[in-house]
């Protein structure tokens, strides 16, 4: 049992990571802090695809001839999109809480929706 | 933080460095790991840390808004090109093997131009990023 | 012409960033229109060529599928991205005079590159055969309908845009974390690959989690009945060429993309046992039940239609978890329909709010009198949602009941029964305002004063409206076109 966790150890912690980001997006009611939890929320993902990609013993994957084992290179360069996503998320989600700002001078989402039931 | 004087200075050395590292990381990326998008973000934190320590207003002299939309726009033109480049010499969508004369040329040519694409759009982009918002939410 | 089907994505990826940089209202416009048009032809001629059942293979940059990104089409794939670039043409006309109305000049241009770069997720998705590059044209269209979604005129449209960003952030991570396990199990992300190689590491409990996250992810995009929160305030609240472009695609592609993985990713007999069909059925029924009677609540257009909208999902969510012949062609025929009466419905809301500037139900009484054509468009329209013969909604409701029947399955028949007399309900509701109330005056204060656009509904808009509802009625009575194109594709998922 304790080989078992300790051999997954990453999964774990990826796990924690992903529940901190999910809890954090769903019970906080600023709008900030949600847009950090699902940030948290996608970078944990994204360290799932690069912890699929190593192989145990296996060298960054740049062909030469002192070395036959390689890291999967295909998930990192899959999650490279992936970040560029989660840039433009975020970045889009900030642009939104901003306009939020402006327009409704609060960023809580109670005190928003209570604006927005009152219209 | 315009009058820091070390800040100053260190920003004046440390800017060429970072813009040097960039490019590096932009034209080497097809033999070693690189390539257009980290070479975009590291150009862009030169100019942010730029616009940080000199104000945002020596930034925009430095950088004006139009030039990163153009920017913008014309690295995704540029990916796209290659493509339709390489969908008129013959081969398919973003095939690089039909732009030089050997088919390891034109994927070193295609893959240099599209990296180059990507490292334009990334870094106007960032650096766009962050004046939009650096500007909206500026203290009075 | 396999060159044709990259075109389809290529072209709207070329025009958008110049749409973004030249300031000219007009000039964006023919753009966009013209990106529509050129889609449109192509997604036309593709389906001609495949809806004999053969396939058109994409290679792209040459790379060997699985290795490469591989684009295969076959009959489904050419019907969705025809319903898409169809409907980009329709909001696309509809837009001339309603976004200079809707949106600040300085905006528009990039209001129609977004617009472009939506048309492009979609048809994206519609057209990828692999699994990775498919997150992220799900991506790059609900990105892009954010940003559409927050542009509408009322403040209610930012929190609206910044929940449906938050909820579908999290479907599509969701998806993304589901094809992360079926890649980690079987090594590939094109989906024939995986498909063929299924029975390899089918014990894998990897695939069962997969196949879980990825409809959990999916179901969230396509609202389907509990996931459906974001839907009703985003669609209502957004600009009216959005709300039409939107409301007829982006949960259709959605759909169709659960389709994929439901029956050509999976084995049909891998899931068939799980309980997963009774599930989806319950929540499918659920959803027709909930949304009908949740429009029928509801006092202002756009919100009515969002709900109806969430009903309707679950009439195509029926149709497929019925998991025959029949039920499947009339999920397929479903999106088409669908797509089509509800982008009329919205088409004819967007005139109202154009004309008026209210979508308040209560305060329209008696415009059909000022207004006779466009009210008679909507209630052709009202019509079809409702399933009257003669009109589309009848026909997918025909094949979904006879679908049940052949399965045995008398609850939902009942269940779509009682839909459409709700829908009768909610449909109602507006023709009697619209008509028959006493004529109330349209709340002065909310017409801009002086503003001659109330006089008399634009070309562009009428037409728009009455090219969808004559549709309606032209595949409503015709029905061998869309028929012939759903039951292949159907039958080409069933088969394998």
């Amino acid at each position: 049992m304790i080989e078992y966790i300790i051999g997954h150890i990453n999964y774990w912690l990826i796990v924690a990571i992903m529940m901190v980001g999910l809890y954090t997006l769903m019970s906080r009611s600023n709008l900030i802090k949600k847009l950090a939890g699902l940030s948290m929320f996608q970078t944990a993902v994204i360290l799932f695809y690069v912890s699929l990609g190593k192989v145990t013993g296996g060298t960054v994957p740049i062909i030469s001839e002192k070395y036959s084992l390689y890291s999967n290179p295909l998930p990192q360069v899959l999650m490279l999109t992936a970040i560029v996503v989660g840039v433009a998320t975020t970045a889009l989600g900030f642009a939104l809480v901003i306009r939020i700002k402006e327009a409704y001078n609060s960023v809580e989402e109670n005190e928003i929706s209570a604006m927005d039931e009152k219209e | 933080m315009a009058n820091d004087l070390i800040l100053r200075v260190i920003t004046k050395w440390l800017s060429p460095i970072i813009i040097l590292f960039a490019l590096y990381v932009q034209f080497h990326g097809d033999y070693s790991p690189g390539g257009g998008f980290q070479a975009g973000v590291i150009f862009s934190s030169a100019i942010l840390l730029y616009s940080l320590t000199y104000g945002l207003d020596a930034a925009l002299q430095l950088i004006p808004e139009y030039i990163l939309r153009i920017g913008a726009s014309l690295g995704v033109l540029i990916y796209g090109g290659v493509g339709v480049a390489s969908m008129i010499l013959g081969g398919n969508f973003l095939n690089y093997s039909v732009l030089g004369s050997t088919p390891v040329a034109g994927q070193h040519l295609g893959i240099i131009i599209i990296e180059l694409g990507v490292g334009i759009t990334v870094a106007s982009v960032m650096v766009l990023l962050f004046f939009t918002f650096a500007r909206r939410v500026a203290p009075e | 012409m396999e060159q044709l089907t990259i075109l389809l994505i290529v072209i709207p990826l070329m025009v958008a960033p110049i749409t973004a940089l030249i300031p000219s209202e007009k000039v964006t416009w023919l753009l966009t229109l013209i990106v529509c048009l050129i889609s449109l032809g192509i997604s036309c001629y593709i389906l001609y060529e495949v809806i004999d059942g053969s396939h058109v293979i994409y290679e792209l940059g040459g790379w060997r599928p699985p290795w490469g990104i591989e684009y295969k089409i076959d009959s489904l794939n050419a019907f969705v991205a025809l319903i898409v670039s169809a409907i980009g043409c329709l909001s696309c006309l509809f837009a001339y005079r309603s976004v200079p109305d809707e949106i600040e000049e300085k905006m528009i241009p990039l209001f129609y590159a977004a617009f472009q770069l939506c048309l492009l997720g979609l048809l994206g998705i519609a057209l990828t055969g692999d699994i990775f590059n498919l997150f992220v044209f799900l991506e790059i269209s609900s990105l892009s309908s954010y940003a559409l979604i927050s542009m509408g005129k009322n403040r209610k449209a930012l929190t609206a845009a910044f929940s449906y960003l938050i909820l579908g952030t999290i479907g599509a991570t969701f998806f993304l974390i589901g094809v992360g396990f079926l890649f980690a199990a079987s090594g590939s992300l094109n989906t024939a690959d995986i498909a063929n190689r299924f029975d390899t590491f089918k014990d894998m409990q990897l695939v069962e989690t997969a196949l879980i996250f990825m409809i959990m992810g999916i179901a969230l995009k396509a609202a389907i009945f509990p996931l459906h929160s974001w839907l009703p305030n985003a669609y209502s609240q957004a600009p009216s060429t959005v709300g039409i472009f939107l409301s007829a695609t982006a949960t259709k592609v959605s759909i169709y993309v659960l389709l994929r993985i439901l029956f050509d990713l999976y084995p049909i007999d891998y899931w068939v046992d799980m309980l997963l069909p009774q599930i989806m059925l319950s929540l499918g029924c659920v959803a027709v039940i909930y949304g009908s009677y949740r429009a029928w609540q509801q006092t202002e257009m756009k919100r009515l239609l969002a709900f109806s909208s969430v009903a309707q999902i679950g009439y195509i969510v029926i149709g497929f978890s019925l998991v025959n012949q029949l039920g499947l062609t009339a999920a397929i025929l479903h999106l088409f329909n669908h797509a089509l009466i509800k982008s009329t419905l919205f088409i004819g809301a967007g005139i109202i709010l154009y004309r008026t500037n209210t979508t308040e139900l209560g305060n329209l009484r008696g415009l059909g009198k000022d207004m006779p054509w466009t009210f008679a468009a909507i209630t052709l329209a009202g019509l079809s949602l409702i399933g009257v013969p003669g009109t589309v909604g009848f026909v997918t409701k025909w094949y979904l009941l006879e679908a049940a029947v052949e399965k045995g399955m008398w609850i939902v028949v009942i269940t779509i029964v009682l839909g459409s007399a709700l829908a009768i309900g909610y449909v109602w509701k507006i023709v009697e305002n619209l008509y028959f109330r006493s004529k109330r005056k349209v709340r002065i204060q909310d017409v801009p004063s002086g503003d001659s656009a109330i006089a008399k509904t634009p070309r562009t808009m009428s037409s728009a409206l009455w090219i969808g509802a004559l549709l309606c009625i032209f595949f409503g009575l015709n029905t061998e076109l869309s028929f012939e194109a759903a039951s292949s594709a159907a039958a080409a998922m069933l088969k394998q």
